[in-house]
């Protein structure tokens, strides 16, 4: 069973310049962060390396940062330019009971993620869902599309801080 | 109930309006669609177990629309969903009747404020007759929204076309 | 001449007799033998992460019932101790016996929603009635404590809504007398019942790698074999006081991890919670329910990431906080989202009646698949 900071040294010894840095200010947990492109290779390494050995994904959720510049579009609504959305992974053995949170961030304009479908077939159905509420493209996944909204769903990405709702959509009035 | 109150002459004769006959029927056997949603289909499927029995006034669940007379729209109506409700609507031969159960199937419920996929009530795609209030509605709250149905047709007539 | 065949895709709608919610399959057959099996989710999609960011922390309870309608006390349990983490703070004893006694008598209420559903999706009918006569003893318990049947609202952060009524204690002991019984009866009826296990043994096989995998937890994974369970890995609250075992699937009259290990396993843990119950119902020591709950939850800025063993499985929170009154993003990591992805692997060779057996087994609530 190794702590946070001992993966972390094995990580930075095996892919140096991938490994961004670790994020100890958290109260509960430290956070790795990774390079978004590489982020398949590290997820193999991690789950077949025999000291670490981490065969379940838990979660792996999206998130909108919200760092960047509020201005206003042409209705006069706010928008946010610039800034990042991020991914956060949480991932835990099942023989040697250790557990490790990893994160990568892209910016907003351009969001593009490695998939890491081929390391845990959980993520299939969690990066849909990341891409649904929040538009980030993961690349080499064998199937991006909607999942839980409709599949002609115009109106954007539903999570992001800045979305508008429509005013109708097939002929029924959405909001209240 | 009005149909038997009228004397039995030359045994096993009843008299009685054309418009009741037919009305005591209908109100006796709603066969209703099993279409749950969410939370309330539970409530639903509770009321029609033993301990409060649907069974009892006549309504049982069937599988499809095209045998049924009643639909029991229990449960958040989201947009991906309305356009098929709508649809399943249409496939149910006349006379046919809508409950709508819960606050969700009401007015959107809880997720009126920011829920972005959720239809605002399902009034604004099929017309409703009875609304049974609660969140989710407790089994006697059904019970009496389908005595309130069986009054609405008890009071119809066969010469003004049902809505 | 040779025989033109084509596959046909056939579909399972939105709507479907079977009571598991509003799930769409979309099958690719060729006669009777599934060669795909593609399940469509969002019918039920209703906003909770956009909720959570608009309301303050304790306003989202209620919102986290709705989630597994029919687990709603492990929910709001799951909620809790996560933004409990979070803070900091210390719970009185009474406060964590009283929830690890409402989250037990939810999952054995859960369960006998489940193993009834199972039955009546494959024909039998009458374990339905007699579960859900079972399961009013259960729900009338919850209705005495805080007056709702199914969707309660009752585990606040730092205790509970209300305490519980003077009566509680000796009507569950009474309801423990009364349940082992049912378990029997229920056994005789279903669970070695010779037309049950053809349809379900040898059904649906998951093996343990595949499993771990795609993420399965609950009783998916525990009936492939093996005994992982989140109340004895991670202990939260006062698990770690209590004796009970985790049930497995042994392959009893099938192979191990087909469709009715997974049931087998259900109804073996219901009597585990009935053994957690008896344990903790006479050691409720005594205290105030309210006096541990802040006034004001300001969380301080930070991420945390807590689970719970739910009767469907693992229900994890992602919280993120940023220093306000509401969340900055709450993320569920529901049980039956991930389990649901096995449907593709499963059915593969199967025939189009199998598909609504897997389905059962699975154990499904669409609430918390589409949030």
């Amino acid at each position: 069973m190794k702590n946070p900071e001992e993966i972390f040294e094995l990580l930075k010894t095996e892919f140096a310049d991938v490994i961004l840095g670790i994020d100890k200010e958290t109260p509960t947990e430290p956070i790795i962060a990774v390079d978004p492109t590489q982020i398949s290779k590290v997820g193999l390494f991690l789950r077949d390396n025999v000291a670490l050995k981490f065969d379940s994904l838990m979660v792996l959720s999206g998130v909108d940062d919200a760092n960047g510049t509020k201005v206003k579009d042409e209705d006069g609504t706010d928008m946010i330019s610039g800034g990042t959305l991020s991914v956060y992974y949480h991932l835990h053995s099942t023989n040697l009971k250790h557990k490790i949170t990893l994160k990568v961030s892209t910016p907003r304009e351009n969001p593009q993620v490695e998939s890491v479908y081929n390391v845990w077939r959980t993520s299939d159905w969690h990066e849909r869902e990341a891409y649904d509420m929040f538009g980030i493209i993961f690349l080499n996944h064998p199937d991006l599309r909607r999942i839980l909204m409709p599949y002609d769903w115009e109106a954007g990405y539903p999570l992001r801080k800045d979305y508008k709702n429509p005013e109708f959509y097939k002929g029924m009035k959405v909001p209240y | 109930m009005g149909l038997l109150d009228k004397e039995f002459s030359d045994g096993n004769i009843v008299i009685a309006k054309v418009d009741d006959l037919m009305n005591w029927a209908r109100l006796s056997s709603i066969w209703q669609l099993g279409f749950g949603l969410a939370c309330c289909a539970i409530e639903m499927m509770a009321t029609s177990a033993s301990h409060y029995d649907f069974d009892r006034f006549g309504v049982i669940p069937r599988n499809t629309p095209r045998q049924a007379d009643a639909i029991i729209i229990s449960g958040t109506v989201t947009l991906k969903m309305a356009t098929r409700i709508k649809r399943l609507y249409e496939q149910m031969p006349d006379p046919k009747y809508i409950i709508s159960m819960g606050s969700c199937a009401n007015c959107g419920g809880p997720y009126w404020e920011h829920g972005y996929h959720v239809l605002k009530g399902i009034d604004r795609v099929i017309p409703v007759d009875v609304y049974v209030p609660g969140c989710p509605p407790r089994p006697e709250a059904l019970l009496e929204g389908l005595l309130k149905l069986q009054e609405k047709i008890r009071n119809e007539s066969l010469r003004k076309k049902i809505a | 001449m040779a025989l033109k065949t084509e596959t046909m895709v056939l579909n399972m709608g939105p709507q479907h007799p079977s009571t598991h919610g509003v799930l769409r399959l979309e099958l690719d057959i060729e006669g009777e033998l599934i060669l795909g099996v593609k399940p469509h989710i969002g019918y039920l999609h209703r906003c909770f992460e956009k909720h959570a960011e608009a309301m303050t922390y304790p306003q989202v309870i209620p919102y986290t019932d709705r989630l597994d309608y029919l687990a709603a006390m492990g929910n709001n349990f799951g909620y809790v101790t996560t933004v409990e983490k979070l803070l900091g703070i210390q719970i009185p004893e009474r406060v964590e016996y009283i929830r690890v006694i409402m989250a037990e008598l939810q999952r054995i209420a859960s369960h006998l929603v489940a193993i009834a559903t199972n039955g009546a999706d494959i024909g039998a009918l009458t374990p339905f009635l007699y579960l859900f006569r079972d399961r009013e003893y259960i729900l009338s318990l919850f209705e005495m404590t805080c007056g709702a049947r199914m969707l309660y609202n009752y585990m606040w952060i730092g205790g509970l809504s209300h305490d519980i009524h003077p009566d509680f204690v000796r009507k569950t002991k009474e309801f423990i007398i009364h349940f082992r019984p049912t378990i029997v009866e229920l056994n005789n009826l279903l669970t070695f019942n010779k037309i049950f296990i053809e349809r379900t043994a040898n059904i649906g096989i998951l093996p343990v790698d595949t499993a771990i995998n795609f993420g399965a937890s609950g009783p998916v994974l525990r009936g492939s074999g093996l005994p992982f369970d989140v109340r004895k890995e991670d202990p939260y609250s006062i698990y770690n006081r209590f004796d009970f075992e985790i049930p497995t699937g042994k392959g009893l009259v099938g192979t191990v991890g087909d469709c009715w290990d997974r049931y087998y396993v259900r109804v073996l843990e219901m009597e585990q919670s009935l053994r957690i119950i008896e344990q903790a119902i006479d050691k409720i020591p005594e205290g105030d329910v309210h006096s541990a709950i802040p006034k004001r939850i300001k969380p301080p800025k930070g991420t945390v990431y807590s689970r719970v063993e739910n009767p469907r499985g693992e229900l994890g929170y992602f919280i993120i906080s940023d220093g306000n009154l509401n969340p900055f993003r709450v993320k569920v990591r529901a049980p039956s989202f991930v389990n649901l992805e096995l449907m593709g692997e499963l059915c593969k060779g199967h025939l189009v009646a199998d598909v609504i057996a897997i389905l059962g087994s699975l154990d499904i609530v669409l609430g918390e698949i589409d949030r």
